[in-house]
């Protein structure tokens, strides 16, 4: 192959140059000064701050509030990964079973994927609305009086929920062309080496879509700890309480609702190193595991 | 070890379309039968119907004696090798082999030992931990045949199977797969488009077109008797040459007056098309036939003369000791050169 050469080294530069300033403005710029941020207390009207070094990080550890949002986090990151991944890949197979009207299934299927997350939050807080939703009356006629915005678990199950639904559709579209991606012969002749579709399944169909799986799993894991402001805020209404938050949000409610921007900065801080671990692992430890055709 | 019978097997695609009209024959046990045709012939629709991968419109598939309409391709007792193979990219050479005989409940020490001796017949002993993707077009075609083989089937299926092949490679399997085949005695059914593969493999031919069955039998049966025009085009290379003729008053005469020898008519009468195979006349000073030679093809062995027969395309093959050159000459047919075929419908004649 022919390789293009630059007369001069400036012109790359010029061309890369409105990406880079992209990243740098909307990226590097804003961490570096969360990270600075974080070692400053400051006035909650603006007259100034004080540089504190590690206090607004210990005060972080001693914080009930901070280690529920952080535990919450944990769990509804690990629901909404699992639930969204595991009835995405059913979906998929399925609908890659059906051979007629595939097409309008499909789109069906993926037209939720259109919804904005704030859309999605708020269509969620009407069909489990304490008068009038329609789940909320489902569950009534079962016994249960769901209380969203006042019990703890509802308001953590209605999240969870609105947070899966929103989700499902982008995982189902990755699923289904990977599926779609396994040569027929491939499946044919596991056809004909084994009866049992379920064991196909785990066996063939399963370990082929693991590179589609794993990229999912690191964008639903970043969906579940960034992405999900928006359900969350449309669900608590900006009213956290004794509501479950995920860490983003309480970055947001300290920050701009409480006023303080060192500790809302040092909760960043902790997240970007949380993320930056969490990348690290996965593709170490996972995508080792994982066949690339 | 079986035989398989197809008995008025149709296919029909639920758009309407008739992939293949209600076809009867039987392969007996043991033999290699070749499903030869144009691509979109049906060929492959058939085999796969056998294989249990395509829903039987109508009719009955037996292997054995066992009709197996509705049973399962996993327990219908055969092994498939794919055009592209087909092996399961995540799995080891070893692993790829022994699959199916694991889900038959097969202990792992029988496995193992049947995967090491079809890897020994395959020269594949030394690839067995590894990775399809590691592998060449040849070997990775080679453990297709080693997973067919360790599942001991009543019957192979191959589709296209040597396609993806370069050609050197394509003549070695060939010969490969034809040996194990005699060696291990299992019935055989083999789709192909390259009427060589079914000329040099088969001990029996089944010569497809547009859905339906032109004509079953030996390869040499096909070669010199060719059922019709179809076949008499496709299959031998250089293709049979194919000239309008008249018939009538007990001959057959070329557009432009020369009469063809040999050609018996049988009492018929009108247009007709005579086939003559380029190796079947030779140059000759006191041939019947006129022949203008525009082109002259060198393929080493023998030359391939290409021109023109009263106004129409012609082709003689010469061996390579026979001068050849451009321009006019005379030939003479070999006895029983002469092939006759209905001018509309392009059946045989006689």
């Amino acid at each position: 192959m022919k390789r293009a050469a630059f007369g001069h080294i400036g012109f790359p530069i010029l061309l890369l140059l409105p990406q880079l300033a992209i990243i740098a403005i909307f990226f590097y710029w804003p961490a570096a000064y969360a990270v600075e941020s974080s070692f400053y207390l400051q006035d909650p009207f603006g007259f100034g701050e004080t540089f504190v070094g590690f206090d607004n990080y210990t005060r972080l550890t001693n914080s009930t509030n901070y280690i529920n949002a952080l535990n919450f986090t944990v769990v509804f990151t690990l629901l909404v990964t699992f639930f969204s991944l595991g009835i995405a890949l059913l979906l998929a197979v399925k609908a890659d079973k059906v051979i007629r009207g595939a097409k309008t299934y499909r789109t069906l299927l993926m037209w939720v994927y259109a919804i904005a997350p704030p859309v999605a939050g708020l269509i969620g807080v009407m069909l489990f609305d304490q008068s009038r939703g329609t789940i909320t009356q489902v569950l009534a006629s079962f016994g249960y009086d769901f209380r969203l915005g006042v019990n703890y678990w509802d308001t953590a199950a209605a999240m969870i929920t609105v947070s899966v639904w929103k989700q499902i559709p982008v995982n189902f579209i990755f699923f289904l062309s990977g599926l779609q991606a396994i040569p027929r012969s491939v499946r044919e002749a596991a056809m004909i080496d084994n009866r049992s579709g379920t064991s196909r399944f785990w066996d063939i169909t399963f370990p082929l879509l693991a590179p589609t799986g794993f990229f999912l799993l690191i964008i639903n894991i970043t969906y579940s700890l960034f992405d999900t402001f928006g359900i969350v805020d449309t669900i608590v209404k900006g009213e956290p309480g004794n509501n479950p938050l995920t860490l983003v949000y309480r970055v947001y409610v300290d920050g701009f609702r409480g006023g303080d921007l060192g500790g809302s900065s040092a909760q960043s801080v902790v997240l970007m190193i949380l993320v930056l671990i969490l990348t690290i692992v996965q593709f170490r430890f996972l995508e080792r595991r994982i066949h690339y055709t | 070890m079986a035989q398989v019978t197809l008995n008025k097997v149709r296919k029909v695609y639920p758009n309407g379309a008739e992939a293949l009209e209600p076809s009867t024959f039987t392969i007996p046990d043991g033999e290699l039968c070749v499903l030869v045709g144009p691509s979109g012939c049906g060929k492959s629709t058939m085999l796969r119907m056998v294989a249990g991968l395509e829903d039987v419109t109508e009719g009955e598939i037996s292997i054995g004696d066992r009709v197996v309409n509705d049973i399962d391709p996993a327990d219908r007792n055969i092994a498939m090798v794919f055009q592209n193979y087909a092996l399961y990219p995540h799995m080891t050479v070893a692993r790829n082999m022994g699959y199916g005989l694991k889900n038959r409940g097969m202990d792992k020490g029988q496995i193992a030992e049947k995967v090491r001796e079809a890897a020994q017949m395959l020269n594949l002993t030394e690839f067995l931990d590894r990775k399809p993707s590691q592998l060449s077009g040849g070997q990775r075609q080679r453990v297709a045949m080693g997973r067919a083989i360790v599942r001991e089937p009543d019957l192979f299926l191959f589709d296209e199977p040597l396609s993806n092949l370069d050609a050197k490679l394509r003549n070695q399997m060939r010969i490969e797969i034809r040996a194990l085949q005699r060696r291990l005695g299992t019935t055989a059914m083999y789709v192909t488009h390259d009427q060589v593969e079914a000329m040099t493999m088969a001990d029996r031919i089944i010569v497809l077109s547009n859905g339906h069955i032109e004509q079953i039998g030996t390869p040499a049966e096909i070669y010199s008797n060719p059922a019709s025009t179809f076949v008499a085009a496709f299959m031998g290379a250089p293709p049979m040459n194919l000239l309008n003729a008249e018939a009538g008053q007990g001959r057959v005469t070329l557009p432009g007056g020369e009469i063809v020898p040999q050609a018996g008519v049988n009492g018929h009468a009108g247009a007709v098309t005579v086939g003559i195979r380029p190796e079947d006349v030779m140059p000759s000073p006191q041939g019947d036939l006129t022949f203008n030679v525009d082109i002259i093809e060198e393929l080493g062995a023998q030359r391939l003369l290409h021109g023109q027969m009263a106004g129409q395309a012609f082709s003689v093959a010469v061996p390579k000791d026979q001068e050849a050159a451009t321009g006019e000459m005379r030939l003479a047919l070999k006895p029983g050169a002469v092939h006759l075929f209905d001018a509309d419908e392009g059946r045989r004649l006689g």
